[in-house]
């Protein structure tokens, strides 16, 4: 096994509603959605995205896109015309969920292997 | 219409987006249908506070370009047009556009006015709660506004009635996309699953060119062609609520499964239930299949009985915030940067400047991921120091960038001051039975 960056087997792309963020993982090959799902557990995600998050996370499946979803909630500082951030929207939380550090098999194809 | 199939471009995500790829779709596309989504939660707020100012106005700022650029040509080529453009005032919207389209040769075009999604006055005499938990009666400051959310009923009247231009306030975006199947297929509104089909490719236009490669690319690890010249989604919606997602030949962008995969997920939150005005949609097992360059099969959502409430956008005026930003470079910049912060922090608690919520950033270093950046980043070369904060009065948010230019004279080396001092909208969410929201649609003849 190899610890290598989500961002080298997922993409992923961050929404807003109101106060809550929703983060979209995607792995490049569907059959990687299991390991995703062992590794990026609610625990995990909650700790990776640290006092960003003030809410609760909640993950979610779609079956048929092999892809999880994070919601976020009590995360954008009060909503996207209230916040104070720079990254209102939390457009941004999307590439702080491609730095999360997964185990991987030392025989995965990345996605720049392809 | 061919046979088979309703063909719907995706000509606008938001209050400000790019005309031109829309002009292409129109003049390229052969669509049945142009829709427009001309909102977003904070676009909305910002035309009620146009209206306020001046009764007659609040819809979308480019109103006149859009017609003129869009809106006339369509009508020219037998395309139906439908946008969520009236934004705060729709009625002014659609006698506006009514009134472009004489002037620009159109005068028999049959425009619709759908009003009555502003439910200020109900929330307010009702005093409902709101999603900060607090009722307008507890709240320091004043409602600007209060729009709910509405579906696709007032839009197949319309159709029905003959209108070939459609303008409305607070339509949902995705409902936008899928009226237009939905009165082409005479799909029967309790047929949950057909019009889940509908709403998953409107779902999949909704934010323009997000459907199409933007918002994608992440090089080297996702490449997307000619992101300069980015065209905008269509859908072709077939009777069995199927579709496909396609783009112009031509122009930039991608339309292929991971694209598309990306858009599914964005902004939902259960995809067992995405609650809509017109239906809660089951996402979970919809598919998406390559069926040629730039071309996505969409099928297998399905659906189940729209929601009693429908969701209120509320806008509160909630104070200023004061923003004040100076750079620092070279070696030493991020501690010249924290003393400058310090130096501006203690002086505001000297002057007594009383700031709600403060927040100070090192942009180049932490100031998009926040307190969850890695602890072991590397130092950048520069860095801007950014201190904003919420304050009640204008006043005192003045102060706060005042005193962030008074870093000339304070850490050395910071250079590049700008400041700005705005006030603050928030946005808050209620429910209200959805027979309460009575919406009315006029047609504007000749």
């Amino acid at each position: 096994m190899r610890t290598v960056q989500l961002r080298e087997i997922a993409f992923v792309r961050s929404g807003d509603k109101g106060n809550t963020s929703n983060v979209g993982v995607v792995p490049y090959e569907p059959q990687h959605l299991d390991l995703l799902k062992e590794q990026l557990t609610v625990d995990r995600v909650r700790e990776h995205f640290g006092p960003l998050v003030r809410g609760d996370v909640t993950r979610y499946e779609f079956s048929g896109i092999s892809a999880l979803n994070f919601v976020l909630t009590e995360a954008l500082g009060g909503g996207v015309s209230r916040s104070l951030a720079l990254d209102t929207h939390g457009k941004a939380y999307a590439s702080l969920m491609l730095a999360f550090e997964v185990e991987v098999p030392d025989d995965i194809t990345l996605r720049l292997d392809q | 219409m061919s046979e088979g199939r309703v063909r719907i471009g995706c000509g606008s995500a938001y209050a400000e987006d790019r005309i031109e790829p829309a002009v292409d779709l129109v003049e390229q596309g052969e669509l049945d249908y142009l829709a427009l989504d001309c909102l977003a939660e904070r676009t909305l707020v910002h035309a009620q506070l146009r209206r306020l100012e001046d009764p007659d106005k609040g819809y979308d700022i480019r109103l006149d370009r859009l017609v003129r650029e869009l809106t006339a040509p369509a009508v020219e080529r037998g395309i139906t047009f439908i946008a969520n453009m009236g934004a705060a005032n729709p009625a002014a919207g659609a006698r506006r556009t009514k009134e472009l389209l004489a002037e620009l040769g159109h005068p028999d075009t049959k425009v619709a006015a759908i009003t009555g999604d502003d439910v200020l006055e109900y929330v307010l005499e009702r005093d409902l709660r709101l999603s900060n938990g607090k009722r307008p009666s507890e709240m320091d400051y004043g409602l600007v506004s209060a729009n709910a959310y509405i579906g696709i009923d007032p839009i197949i009247e319309s159709l029905r009635r003959g209108a070939n231009v459609i303008v409305g306030g607070r339509i949902a975006d995705p409902s936008l996309f899928l009226a237009p199947a939905a009165f082409e297929f005479e799909w029967p509104l309790d047929d949950w699953d057909l019009l889940a089909g509908g709403q998953v490719a409107g779902h999949l236009l909704e934010c323009g060119t997000h459907g199409s490669g933007g918002n994608f690319a992440d090089p080297p690890y996702r490449m997307v062609p000619d992101l300069w010249n980015l065209g905008l989604p269509i859908a072709d919606v077939y009777p069995d609520g199927t579709s496909t997602i396609w783009k112009l030949p031509g122009t930039g962008g991608a339309v292929d499964v991971e694209n598309c995969k990306a858009q599914l997920v964005y902004e939902i939150h259960d995809p067992s239930t995405y609650l809509t005005p017109d239906l809660t949609v089951d996402m979970r097992e919809v598919t998406l299949e390559q069926k040629s360059h730039d071309h996505v099969f969409v099928q297998g959502a399905r659906g189940r009985a729209r929601p009693d409430t429908l969701k209120v956008l509320v806008g509160v005026r909630e104070g200023f915030t004061g923003e004040g930003e100076v750079s620092f470079a070279g070696p030493g910049a991020l501690s010249r940067a924290q003393l400058a912060a310090d130096t501006v922090t203690k002086r505001l608690a000297h002057d007594g400047v009383v700031t709600e919520e403060l927040r100070i950033d090192y942009i180049g270093l932490n100031s998009v991921h926040g307190d969850a950046t890695p602890a072991d980043a590397p130092e950048p070369w520069e860095v801007r120091l950014r201190l904003a904060a919420r304050c009640n009065t204008e006043e005192a948010a003045a102060a706060v960038a005042q005193e962030v230019e008074f870093v000339y004279f304070g850490s050395a080396a910071g250079g590049g001051v700008r400041k700005t001092v705005k006030p603050v909208l928030a946005m808050y969410s209620a429910l209200v039975p959805r027979e309460d929201v009575s919406v009315t649609v006029d047609i504007l003849e000749g």
